[in-house]
């Protein structure tokens, strides 16, 4: 097991390589002068000089990269040009919310998921089964942003229950905050119940077919008793580390979301910084994210080695 | 006579019978798959035919038929400045399907060359092929098309080529895993025995064998392109106005919800049953290539 641990964490090396790459590489995108897109609008003379001093564009570009490595390193991930702060502090002060959004709609996955899965694959081949597995077609399919957009119709233009849109932080008042976020939240935890839903029902049907299993019906356990004792505790692990990789469908989900209900977090972050062609913003919160879902990753597969007490030797 | 013999036969077992005609037979039982490429294949003439069936104009403004809730003369409706819904519809599945089929051709493109010669040669190549497509599985899917949205500039080519880029590393991955699970069959090791140059190897012996699980994910990816577009659409990022995309005609709509919610309902059922059909077409053609399946 050490020496598979060992072996994994030696392998984010290489791909926070490549990630840092990609990301430094966005910047050459940019058709022309990088100081003069840099620099917005307003072209100021002034701006472009200082910007190519301060990225060091007069420099060869491996050189410029080492720099910017660098500068990442030092946690300094560059300034926002329309709101002249540093970009680690403007993600630092979007990531609650995001988080908090993101954590209810964790929560509401797994709610429906979970006992979904489960009960489809108790039920397999039945119609139960087969309306889970529908239902589960239809959230990957419906496009969150419309999802959004049609329970704003229900449950505020048409029944006026919820409001709309806007944000309301916990401190203030922590009811108007979970007012504000459960439409959000369902709606960004819709897509990943699907996703949970299939895998649960999947690794349920493997294991309610495993030899301990039958022991377990055997020594005349009850039935609720050895699926949820014995079946569900091991299905559970893969699912566990699911939660890792949907990370990233968590995130795409939050930058629509936000924008449906107008939510100051992250997604809304970039979106504005790419309407306001700030691009350090942007390549930092792309490499915040990235750096996120390696050590998620990471994480997840260790997890799952300790978790699993086939591979622990 | 031998209709009898055949019946006798288990109905999966005609044998000699071409896999792709297997497949077909499959895939025609399964009352999900036939709706899901029914709906496709209507779209896709809807985005074809869209000159001779849009009732209107789809960019032509109507200062007297302004947010008008659908009737008779307009039959889902007009939109903040008098244009018809139902004509923009329609000339927005061009959009959607341009975006769908341009970025997974894109993928595939890319994604297959890289996946064959990463499997097929292995060694230093493959492991920094494959980091590589690891970095770039490390940014979430819409994050980076909008990044590269955002630095190559807004627009529906750049949405597309975005996409594109953001599921090849999907169909490397697989490609590659294929080719590792084939590469020692016995067919493999006999073209390569009677001499065949390596590139005929993997184009001849390899890549056809390979072919029914990209297949898959292509139809599956092709859905999961139609809603990047149209999210890519609905944040400003893809298709520019006056054109008509599904996912900016919903930008739009958000803004006017109260009075005009006829805006918002339309193009996204336009997508959700598109999106939908494609899926329920891939799972059913996912059982079908399944040697495994009944």
């Amino acid at each position: 097991m050490t020496t598979f641990l060992l072996r994994r964490i030696a392998l984010v090396v290489p791909t926070l390589f490549f990630v840092s790459l990609l990301i430094f590489g966005l910047q050459q995108l940019l058709p022309g002068d990088p100081a003069t897109a840099l620099a917005g609008e307003d072209r100021d003379p002034a701006v472009i000089a200082f910007l190519r001093e301060k990225y060091h564009l007069d420099q060869p570009l491996p050189v410029r990269y080492a720099l910017w490595v660098e500068a990442v390193g030092r946690g300094d991930l560059g300034e926002s040009i329309r709101i002249k702060r540093p970009v680690f502090d403007l993600i630092a002060e979007k990531l609650p919310v995001t988080g908090e959004l993101a954590l209810m709609a964790l929560l509401i996955a797994l709610a429906i998921g979970l006992p979904a899965g489960i009960i489809a694959a108790v039920k397999n081949g039945t119609p139960v089964d087969y309306g889970v597995s529908m239902a589960a077609l239809w959230g990957l399919s419906i496009p969150n942003f419309w999802l959004g957009i049609l329970l704003i119709l229900l449950f505020s233009v048409e029944l006026g229950l919820l409001p709309a849109s806007g944000f309301v932080s916990p401190g203030e008042s922590l009811k108007q905050n979970l007012l504000t976020l459960i439409m959000p939240a369902f709606v960004l935890g819709n897509a990943i119940a699907a996703v949970m839903m299939r895998h649960t029902r999947s690794a349920m049907l493997q294991v309610l077919s495993a030899e301990f299993v039958r022991t377990a019906r055997a020594k005349g356990l009850p039935e609720i008793w050895v699926i949820l004792r014995h079946a569900l505790r091991n299905a559970l692990i893969p699912v566990v580390t699911l939660g890792a990789l949907e990370f990233g469908t968590l995130l795409s989900g939050a930058v629509l979301t936000e924008q449906v209900f107008t939510i100051p977090g992250f997604g809304k972050l970039i979106v504005d910084a790419v309407f306001n062609r700030d691009y350090a913003v942007v390549q930092g919160v792309v490499l915040f994210t990235a750096f996120a879902y390696i050590l998620l990753n990471l994480f997840a597969d260790i997890a799952y080695v300790v978790l699993n007490p086939r591979l622990r030797t | 006579m031998t209709a009898q013999i055949l019946g006798a036969l288990p109905a999966e077992e005609v044998l000699g019978e071409p896999p792709w005609l297997r497949t077909t037979r499959r895939l025609v039982k399964r009352p999900a798959a036939m709706i899901g490429l029914a709906v496709t294949v209507c779209f896709i003439l809807l985005a074809i035919a869209a000159p001779l069936l849009a009732p209107y104009d789809p960019l032509a403004t109507n200062w007297a038929a302004v947010r008008k809730a659908p009737s008779a003369t307009h039959l889902f409706g007009t939109d903040e400045i008098g244009r018809d819904v139902l004509a923009r519809i329609i000339w927005g599945s061009r959009a959607s399907l341009l975006a769908g089929l341009v970025s997974v051709m894109l993928a595939l493109a890319i994604g297959v060359p890289i996946g064959l010669v990463s499997g097929y040669v292995g060694g230093i190549l493959d492991g920094t092929l494959m980091r590589l497509i690891d970095a770039m599985l490390a940014i979430p899917f819409l994050i980076l098309a909008i990044a590269l949205a955002a630095f190559l500039g807004p627009s529906l080519t750049n949405a597309m080529l975005a996409i594109g880029i953001t599921q090849m590393p999907i169909f490397a991955r697989l490609t590659r895993g294929q080719v590792l699970s084939v590469k020692h069959e016995d067919y493999v090791e006999a073209a390569r025995a009677v001499g065949n140059p390596q590139y005929r190897i993997v184009l001849r012996h390899i890549l056809p064998n390979i072919v029914p699980p990209l297949l898959v994910q292509a139809t599956l990816a092709t859905a999961a392109a139609i809603i990047a577009e149209a999210s890519l659409s609905f944040l400003g990022l893809g298709q520019q106005p006056p054109n008509p995309s599904w996912g900016s005609m919903l930008n739009t709509a958000k803004n006017f919800m109260s009075q005009a919610p006829w805006m918002a309902i339309w193009p996204g059922l336009a997508i959700f049953s598109l999106v939908l059909s494609l899926n329920l077409f891939g799972d059913g053609l996912r059982d079908a290539l399944d040697p495994r399946r009944e």
